[in-house]
């Protein structure tokens, strides 16, 4: 397998200059908002973007070096790009498409992604997962030494996305080519990659397992886009081993974190119990609120409190009655809080 | 009963309107037939009227497509210093009298001209002759194509290109198997309006190539000559023009909206609006 290395890689953007290093050896994926600067990246790899500076190398062949002069043309470098809205030509039919790529090789793709019936259809016809899986055999049909991925998913609806998405990384799992996906999403991300790295206004802030970004957030932005709430308050001092956190409400948060000033606090949806009655368990932190939001996605439902934002089962939803504009106490325990920012400079 | 009113008023406004526009064309076919169409070809001068509108405007539409498809493909591609007064230079014959573009060919390309010591050193001379009707229709009818061309390119989705290079394929191999077929609609409509231009052209070639039946008359030209002196082959060769015409016309709908369907992207009518 080739691995790509990017090192340096710098393109001045509108608001902004996009300055990363990156090695590409299995899949990685980067999260970011939008106009953080992803889609660029794949760019600059693909040699649509023409940086400012650094290098871009595929194993000992150089792509791209701003001190040497070297520039390869998009069509001189071997990647497979599978663009976002995925970008098949609509003059032309399934087959022709992956032709497009490499004459003789629509047979073999035709079959492995199993759209042989579909081989003379037009790509207006077809169904988004259809056309993601179009898209993924015209890619490989080049034969590339790197895969690139620009929001995948973000084509579909939420229906079809569930499926693809398996259907994506099980593809993925079995490819022997280094990838390189970007996505706004960072579940996404979590279920397609094995490295994350979180863009931010073109600069990497994060790189790290999912598993590793959800439980170690480097600062505030990565715990937001893993998905944490963000409660930030004063430390308070210590107390029996805990950390209180004087919320702007005036709520206390207990946290096993330390921190001191001004801190951030992430809680994860999934660590937040609802109940209709203050429990009495061994949750410290208790939040009482109107349920302002109940949104079901697939079996879960995403149940927000005031700024609060708790994930449990659609069943649960269903016994405990939950409705928007009722009382409801969202509780957590001071475990499952993280410091990730505070005034101290814990980053 | 005061909408109803108004309604009327509209409706009537737009019959009147449609009737304005359609009744010139209704007045030709009233004052002939089909068959004194066909009968006029007899007549020495519609037929050469024929044969020289014919020539001219099929070279000078050749010329306009070896020329102009580049030219609208680098300025609907490219951005460089001086773009937009290169677009400007494009509509340029759109808005001047015809009758100027006569005389500022003259003064370019005739005998006394820019250019005219260095053509009859090459042995060139242009002014009225043949040539000169094709470079005076080429010279009218050319932005009309190159815009309608510019908006055709640029509304062809630049990620198909870039998959297309990502693909493997080089820029010329790109142009010729993306670009173009999607940009088909487009050219084929803009082709369409600059052939019913030049087939109307009638200042700038009677400045620079005159009336001369069998070399320089066109089917316009001999309509104005022949009006006093016989009625019939004018309303004969005005028909024939109609018909030409309306095909032109139809080409250009059906080109456009083939250009507009669902599998490439939409574009405006026209695409008058989308080139500067």
């Amino acid at each position: 397998m080739a691995t790509v290395t990017l090192d340096q890689v710098a393109v001045p953007l509108r608001a902004f200059r996009l300055c990363l290093s990156l090695t590409v050896d299995s899949t990685i994926a980067l999260v970011g908002p939008s106009g953080a600067g992803k889609s660029t990246v794949l760019n600059a790899v693909a040699g649509l973007v023409k940086p400012i500076a650094g290098s871009i190398r595929c194993d000992d062949e150089s792509w791209f070096d701003a001190e040497a002069g070297v520039f390869l043309r998009p069509e001189q470098r071997r990647v497979g790009v599978v663009f976002q809205d995925y970008a098949l030509f609509p003059h032309l039919t399934v087959r022709q498409n992956i032709e497009y790529a490499r004459r003789n090789a629509a047979d073999e793709y035709l079959e492995r992604f199993g759209i042989g019936h579909l081989e003379r259809a037009r790509p207006g016809s077809l169904s988004g997962g259809e056309r993601q899986r179009v898209a993924l055999a015209r890619a490989l049909a080049r034969d590339p030494e790197i895969l690139l991925l620009d929001e995948p998913l973000a084509a579909l609806d939420a229906h079809t996305k569930v499926d693809v998405r398996a259907e994506l990384q099980q593809l993925l799992g079995g490819l022997e080519i280094p990838t390189l996906l970007v996505t706004h999403d960072f579940e996404d991300a979590a279920a397609l990659a094995g490295r994350v790295g979180v863009l931010v206004e073109g600069e990497l802030r994060q790189t790290g397992s999912p598993a590793d970004l959800v439980a170690r957030p480097a600062d505030p932005f990565v715990a937001t886009f893993t998905g944490a709430n963000l409660l930030n308050g004063q430390a308070d001092g210590t107390g029996g081993g805990t950390t209180g956190i004087r919320l702007g409400d005036g709520t206390v948060i207990s946290t096993s974190d330390h921190g001191e000033g001004a801190v951030t606090l992430a809680v994860y949806p999934w660590d937040i119990t609802i109940s209709n009655s203050r429990p009495d368990d061994s949750a410290m932190n208790v939040i009482a609120g109107l349920v302002t939001a109940v949104t079901e996605l697939g079996n879960r439902a995403r149940v927000t409190i005031g700024s609060l934002s708790a994930e449990i089962t659609v069943d649960s939803v269903r016994r405990l009655g939950i409705e928007p504009g009722q009382q409801a106490f969202a509780s957590f325990k001071a475990t499952g809080t993280r410091i990730v920012a505070s005034k101290g400079g814990k980053q | 009963m005061r909408r109803a009113l108004g309604v009327g008023l509209v409706v009537a406004i737009a019959v009147v309107t449609l009737a304005f526009l359609t009744l010139p064309i209704v007045g030709i076919f009233v004052h002939t037939s089909p068959g004194k169409v066909l009968d006029q070809f007899s007549s020495p001068v519609v037929k050469d009227a024929l044969v020289v509108t014919l020539k001219t405007s099929v070279v000078a539409q050749a010329l306009i497509l070896f020329f102009g498809t580049p030219t609208a493909y680098l300025l609907a591609t490219r951005r460089f210093p001086g773009h937009s007064l290169a677009i400007t230079l494009v509509e340029l014959p759109l808005v001047l009298p015809p009758a100027v573009a006569g005389i500022g060919l003259l003064t370019a390309l005739g005998h006394y001209g820019l250019l005219g010591s260095s053509l009859s050193a090459l042995g060139v001379t242009l002014p009225f002759t043949q040539a000169a009707v094709t470079v005076a229709v080429a010279y009218v009818a050319s932005p009309l194509y190159i815009r309608q061309a510019i908006a055709a390119f640029e509304a062809t989705d630049s990620r198909l290109t870039a998959a297309s290079r990502t693909l493997g394929a080089g820029e010329t191999r790109t142009f010729f198997r993306v670009v173009l077929p999607l940009a088909r609609g487009g050219l084929i409509a803009g082709l369409a309006l600059s052939f019913a231009r030049g087939l109307g052209e009638f200042g700038a070639t009677i400045m620079f190539a005159g009336s001369l039946q069998g070399v320089t008359q066109t089917l316009s030209l001999a309509i104005y000559y022949e009006f006093d002196q016989k009625f019939d082959a004018t309303l004969a060769m005005s028909g024939l023009l109609v018909l030409i015409s309306a095909v032109l016309l139809l080409t250009l709908r059906i080109a456009l909206s083939w250009q507009r369907s669902p599998s490439t992207r939409s574009q405006s009518l026209f695409g008058l609006s989308g080139s500067a």
